[in-house]
């Protein structure tokens, strides 16, 4: 038998080494010269310069080591053969490409058929400002629709808004508005890896390209790649092959310079300000009102008052009971308010010398509770009784933990199970399990869609907000009735702020929305 | 001292974060961004303490041959081998690369996989028993709810003929009246308790947290 079991595990052993071997790609002998990185997001587009048509070409520059300059290629086919149209220094992430006027008939021909096609008015009246209550890296950008979009030729079909940095020299496309929009918001990324990256305190200038999506008289399609060339010419790689961009269309005026820069304070959330100094000030007010001795009336919790008849039934019938913090991180408000309880409720347990069980789903979770319940059984003058498998950690894999759970309720049977915290799809499965395991249970989750399911299989149920107000009702502390009294006013308050918001949607008191009206 | 270290950068970094939340300036962000990478790496510790415990809670019970010990063992074992083949032993031992192990990867697929979509699949049947108990009519509040629930339930039935249309508007209003305004009163409640839960914390009120109430 010994053999056989050592014979297994051998083969697990060998098993395990060669699929970690056979992994191996075989990336080369190490130190041989490698190619440079290529050159990414190549875009080229056509721009009208007097009498003659330019193709822009540009790339985004990799990680230069290596490279000694960067050859433009261009082809009719995404296939090639590729020609070279130019050469530049590494650090250049541009290249104008000047188009001659094609003389192979079939492109004549083609020519000759769209030579009708008219661009469009240009858009007027193009304004750039620094987009507001934000952190920078963007540029809000309107302009006055074209006189062909809706009127005169309704030949415009979309709007590209095109950014040049720096100088109003190469702009290149950020993004496209439909027709009948008027207004865009050139939102970059902060971060200089990212593909949009977009500085702030730098100078950008912006022109609205209204288009008709026509194909460009005299033009055909060019294929245009990038090739990154080291020192030594024979190494290089190329970039994506990228076609241009040839539409006909008109440009706006250029708008600009304009800078982008961050806002110190987000106007848009003074209503929130507003609202949770209130609550705040309301919340200090009840707090000292109850430390005067001023009795503070709280309306009876159910579930909570269960407590104590939960904890004596597990002492008659000596069997343990099942504390559940749920799924929740320990920087969820649930969690936060789930220890008080559990602290409460180990202290009684303590006190009755009755068993606990509190299987954790997050290792921080587990710290913080064995540190609460530890604490609550010195309290209970049971310092004895405690020890550290009380709460312990299972998995942080839902079902998995799930199915942990569910043995202990089928194994040990507890007498009470309590669900206070964040549960999800678990709920249920948790809540019917302990059904047929017989044990009382109750429940507290401020987890909408999941209190239906511990409603219809718990004995109680502590309903959303009275899962944070348990701790103060298990406690009668003034500090904790203080602030519970404070969310009553607060909920007043929010129902005098819902019928005037009716009343001002009615007289159309726009200013009054407009004051509540977040964004993010 | 001992408490009060910890109330104070509860404290000070409490309000530093509500302050956060109206200054969207990138430096803010960044600020925040760094604070909130500090749970990652206190995750990663407490995994450690995490996994120390499972093991000692199992080996405890496999020691002292405690009731049904022989779970543990299975504990143990699946715990030990997912580690063991988690690792790439012959290129980089400390990369991630050893996920990509193709034990590690088969086990996790053939295994860990099909049980928790089994047990995710009990919900199925859970779902039914719960409903069978919720929906006894024993008192008009009870009634009301088999009704209201019957009436949704009919709704998506094909073959409803002359009463589908009345299904199909008392379930919508069902829907979009009295259970939507429950479900928007218990959203504005839990917002309020989530506020003063935390104004409670960052003021030092609540100190479960801290191992004291």
């Amino acid at each position: 038998m010994k053999n056989k079991v050592f014979l297994i595990l051998c083969a697990l052993l060998v098993g395990a080494f060669m699929s970690v071997s056979g992994q191996d790609e075989g990336t080369g002998p190490p130190g041989s010269p490698s190619p440079p990185a290529p050159a990414s997001d190549v875009t080229a587009h056509v721009e009208i310069e007097g009498n003659q048509r330019v193709a822009l070409v540009h790339w985004r520059l990799p990680d230069e080591n290596g490279v000694s300059e960067y050859v433009i290629m261009r082809a009719l086919t995404p296939e090639g053969p590729f020609e070279e149209r130019g050469r530049v220094t590494a650090g250049v992430d541009r290249f104008r490409d000047i188009l001659e006027m094609p003389t192979d008939s079939a492109i004549v021909a083609d020519t000759m058929n769209t030579v009708d096609v008219v661009a469009p008015a240009p858009p007027t009246g193009v304004v750039v400002a620094d987009r507001g209550n934000d952190h920078g890296h963007a540029i809000n950008v309107s302009w006055d629709l074209s006189a062909d979009d809706g009127t005169g030729m309704d030949n415009v079909i979309i709007y590209g808004i095109y950014r040049a940095r720096g100088e109003p020299d190469i702009f290149l496309l950020q993004g496209e508005a439909f027709k009948g929009d008027s207004t865009y918001a050139d939102i970059g990324s902060k971060e200089e890896h990212l593909k949009n990256y977009m500085p702030d305190h730098v100078d950008y200038y912006y022109k609205v390209r209204a288009k008709t999506n026509q194909y460009q008289p005299g033009q055909r399609d060019y294929f245009y790649k990038v090739r990154a060339v080291a020192a030594d010419t024979t190494l290089f790689s190329d970039s994506e092959t990228s076609i241009m961009d040839g539409t006909v269309f008109s440009d706006s005026e250029i708008a600009g310079p304009v800078q982008s820069y961050g806002q110190w304070f987000n106007t848009d959330r003074l209503s929130v300000l507003f609202l949770v100094a209130g609550f705040l000030i309301v919340t200090i007010f009840f707090i000292q009102k109850a430390k005067g001795g001023a009795d503070l009336f709280v309306r009876r919790l159910a579930g909570i008052e269960a407590v104590d008849e939960a904890i004596g039934r597990a002492t008659e019938m000596g069997k343990p009971i099942l504390y559940v913090l749920g799924l929740g991180t320990a920087a969820d408000i649930a969690t936060i308010a789930s220890y008080t309880i559990l602290g409460r409720v180990a202290k009684k347990i303590a006190e009755y010398q009755t068993g606990l069980i509190v299987p954790c789903y997050d290792p921080i979770v587990m710290t913080v509770a064995q540190e609460t319940v530890k604490t609550a059984y010195m309290d209970a003058g049971r310092p004895d009784a405690y020890h550290q498998d009380i709460v312990y950690f299972v998995t942080n894999q839902q079902f998995a933990y799930v199915a942990a759970v569910n043995g202990v309720m089928m194994r040990e049977r507890p007498a009470t199970n309590l669900y206070m915290g964040k549960f999800y799809a678990e709920s249920l499965i948790l809540a019917e399990t302990g059904v047929v395991a017989g044990s009382i249970q109750i429940s507290g989750t401020d987890e909408i869609s999941q209190i239906p399911f511990f409603v219809v299989a718990c004995d109680y149920t502590l309903i959303g907000e009275e899962l944070y107000a348990a701790s103060a009702y298990l406690g009668r502390e003034p500090l904790l009735l203080g602030s519970l009294k404070a969310q009553d006013y607060a909920k007043a308050g929010v129902i005098i702020l819902t019928v005037a918001g009716f009343l001002a949607m009615i007289f159309g008191w726009e200013g009054f929305r407009d004051f509540f009206h977040v964004t993010n | 001292m001992k408490r009060q270290i910890p109330l104070m950068f509860v404290f000070v970094l409490g309000f530093l974060m509500i302050i956060q939340f109206f200054i969207p300036h990138e430096k803010s962000e960044d600020l925040a961004s760094f604070l909130l990478d500090w749970i990652v790496i206190i995750g990663i510790f407490a995994l450690a303490l995490g996994l120390w415990s499972l093991v000692r809670v199992s080996w405890d019970k496999v020691k002292h041959r405690k009731p049904n010990w022989q779970y543990s063992v299975i504990t143990l074992v699946g715990l030990f081998i997912m580690i063991f083949f988690g690792f790439d032993y012959f290129r980089n031992f400390f990369s991630a690369e050893g996920l990509d192990n193709y034990m590690y990867v088969s086990f996790y697929t053939s295994i860990v996989i099909p049980v928790q979509a089994t047990m995710f699949s009990l919900l199925a049947f859970f779902i039914a028993s719960a409903a069978y108990r919720a929906f006894r009519a024993r008192t008009v509040l009870a009634t009301l709810l088999l009704l209201s629930a019957l009436i949704i339930m009919l709704r998506f039935n094909p073959y409803l003929g002359p009463i589908g249309p009345f299904c199909e508007r008392t379930s919508v209003w069902l829907l979009n009246v009295p259970n939507l305004a429950a479900k928007r009163a218990i959203i504005i409640g839990v917002g309020l308790g989530m506020v003063a839960t935390a104004f409670k914390v960052i003021l030092g009120i609540e100190r479960a947290y801290l191992g004291k109430d």
